[in-house]
């Protein structure tokens, strides 16, 4: 599985409350949550997301409540993946089963800028800018994961093991 | 091993884990509420299976957008009742539980040694029983409520130690925000932390449910206090079946990532200012910020124990003109046992509004909101921009104590001077 785009960058610590402010978690339809995906930081995100981007996050990107809505939110505004120095676990957990890949890199904040070209390779670990022409080898995910992000979600994902 | 090794290779029928493996636990309970229930079982219907795996393991609890404030919310309520109906589930509905992390224990559906998934991050406050408890998401319940498994990575796991008597008016409120201040919202990623040493001896399990509630602050998979007598007399006669508690202590040559040592005797009021929870300062350097709203409450704070220190400081006294102050007792059973003690008396009498058990504004979802601009000092756990209501107000974390205080001199403030001005 292979993502390409250009990216959008934020910092350190980005909290599930600012990708999704309380109030919007009685919406229930993905694309109504987009409208309101990053709110918190940047009001015109959902529409420079929308083309098809590639988040770039600090450490400990989607801190904080368990609300799926969060990546859900993310996903549907035009995110293809999101790649960060490192991850809350319940985010990171969240983006996989709803299938947004998502990918920790170290190092990889300080050498992006927003538009930058990014590639990921899942299967092959790789985090090429192809920008800057700069490319990072990561820690793989493991295969049961990479099949529910290739199945598109942890339902899809159990639906097909449950046929079996 | 460690207490949650212990308990994640149990749950997986292994003699033994290590840090870095991933099990297949099985799931002993899990709960999910209003605002990740609906999504859930959405989630649910479309795996395909009739029925969850044990209608004796899942619990409902409506608890953040309660009384429904809204149609949409009402929507939601409803579907979870349906579903609940459906399935024979467990539900605590409006008037009948309160917050859901503390009306799990209060129910006895937390039991030592057990794994306890819930779609809400603060489901690791169930590590204050010796139970091994995390946050998930709403399509994971869904696949917990299929499967009764969930695949966990056994955490590497930092102990904290902590000694010294609280002096008046300093809470384990106090000890966790000095802990994530100095370890930072990234302090403990992906990790297990241990609460351990004589004053958590001592601690009350409300003190050990505030402490083991903010390990999700620091990043932790999960907080956890092994449990003991405190722990029984709290459970006795509400669960079923009680384990023993010697299978459930961390073995003298487990092993840590680290040990971090606190001494709280001389530890003042802590106070997490605006927008992180690690941005902790002692309350003597933040005196005088102006409030314009004080919230005692919250699964972090919304105990008995918090109310009677809260009203300790307020009684007699009146919350300042120009400050709204809202008192939300953490469960139906607390606000019943402060309605006993004479304890919504004394909040109202002051001036304060008492409201129905529920998550209230912690989350900025429901009542007291924010407008821009203005300052909020509340019990609570999380301060971010937006938490609660507008973007451009702030919030300041700190004890029930220090949060009363505040709310009657209008400015943040130490419980112990306002008691001195007295």
């Amino acid at each position: 599985m292979k993502v390409t785009g250009p990216a959008i960058k934020f910092g350190n610590n980005i909290d599930t409350d600012v990708i999704l402010p309380g109030k919007y978690l009685v919406l229930l339809d993905p694309y109504e949550l987009a409208e309101h995906a990053l709110e918190g930081l940047d009001s015109n995100f959902p529409g420079k997301a929308k083309k098809g981007i590639i988040i770039v996050g600090g450490k400990n990107f989607g801190c904080g409540s368990s609300r799926e809505q969060a990546p859900l939110a993310l996903k549907y505004s035009g995110a293809k993946c999101i790649i960060a120095e490192s991850f809350a676990r319940i985010f990171f957990r969240n983006a996989i089963n709803i299938g947004l890949p998502v990918i920790e890199c170290k190092g990889i904040s300080a050498t992006v800028d927003n538009g930058d070209e990014l590639t990921v390779d899942f299967e092959a670990g790789t985090v090429q800018n192809l920008s800057k022409g700069k490319s990072f080898q990561v820690a793989k995910l493991p295969p049961f994961i990479l099949e529910i992000l290739a199945d598109g979600g942890l339902i899809e994902n159990l639906r097909r093991r449950m046929k079996k | 091993m460690n207490i949650t090794e212990k308990i994640l290779a149990n749950a997986s029928g292994k003699k033994m884990v290590q840090p870095g493996e991933i099990v297949d636990a099985n799931v002993d309970m899990i709960m999910v509420h209003d605002l990740t229930g609906p999504l859930a079982i959405e989630a649910f219907k479309k795996i395909g299976t009739e029925k969850v795996w044990n209608n004796q393991k899942v619990v409902m609890i409506l608890d953040h957008q309660v009384p429904a404030e809204s149609i949409k919310a009402a929507e939601l309520h409803k579907t979870m009742r349906q579903f609940a109906k459906d399935q024979k589930l467990r539900i605590y509905d409006v008037g009948r539980g309160g917050i859901c992390h503390q009306v799990m224990p209060e129910q006895g559906h937390v039991i030592p040694g057990t794994v306890i998934v819930g779609a809400d991050s603060h489901t690791c406050t169930y590590g204050a029983f010796g139970a091994f408890a995390t946050g998930i998401g709403s399509t994971e319940a869904a696949a917990v409520f299929a499967t009764g498994k969930i695949w966990l990575k056994v955490p590497e796991a930092i102990k904290i130690n902590v000694s010294g008597k609280f002096s008046k008016y300093i809470t384990a409120k106090d000890l966790v925000l000095n802990i994530i201040g100095i370890l930072g919202v990234d302090g403990a990623i992906y990790k297990s932390v241990e609460f351990t040493g004589p004053t958590i001896r001592e601690m009350s399990t409300a003190g050990r449910m505030t402490v083991c509630n903010m390990a999700v602050e620091m990043g932790a998979k999960n907080g956890i206090v092994e449990p003991d007598g405190t722990t029984s007399k709290f459970l006795q006669g509400r669960v079923k079946t009680m384990p023993a508690f010697e299978a459930l202590k961390s073995d003298k040559d487990a092993t840590y990532e680290r040990t971090v040592v606190f001494n709280v005797a001389e530890l003042e009021p802590q106070v997490a200012c605006p927008s992180s929870v690690d941005n902790v300062k002692p309350v003597s350097e933040v005196n005088n910020v102006p409030i314009e709203q004080a919230f005692i409450g919250s699964c972090t704070n919304g105990r008995i124990e918090d109310l009677r220190l809260a009203a300790q400081v307020i009684k007699d006294k009146k919350v300042k003109d120009g400050v709204r102050a809202l008192v939300i007792p953490a469960s139906q059973e607390i606000y019943m046992q402060a309605l006993t003690e004479g304890l919504i008396e004394i909040f109202t009498a002051a001036g304060a509004v008492v409201c129905g058990s529920a998550c209230g504004p912690c989350l900025g979802g429901h009542i007291g909101l924010l407008a821009a601009e203005e300052i909020c000092v509340s019990t609570s756990n999380r301060n971010f921009i937006g938490r609660m209501g507008s973007k451009k107000a702030s919030v300041y974390l700190a004890s029930p104590a220090t949060v009363a205080a505040s709310a009657v001199a209008g400015k943040i403030t130490d419980p112990r001077t306002l008691e001195a001005k007295q």
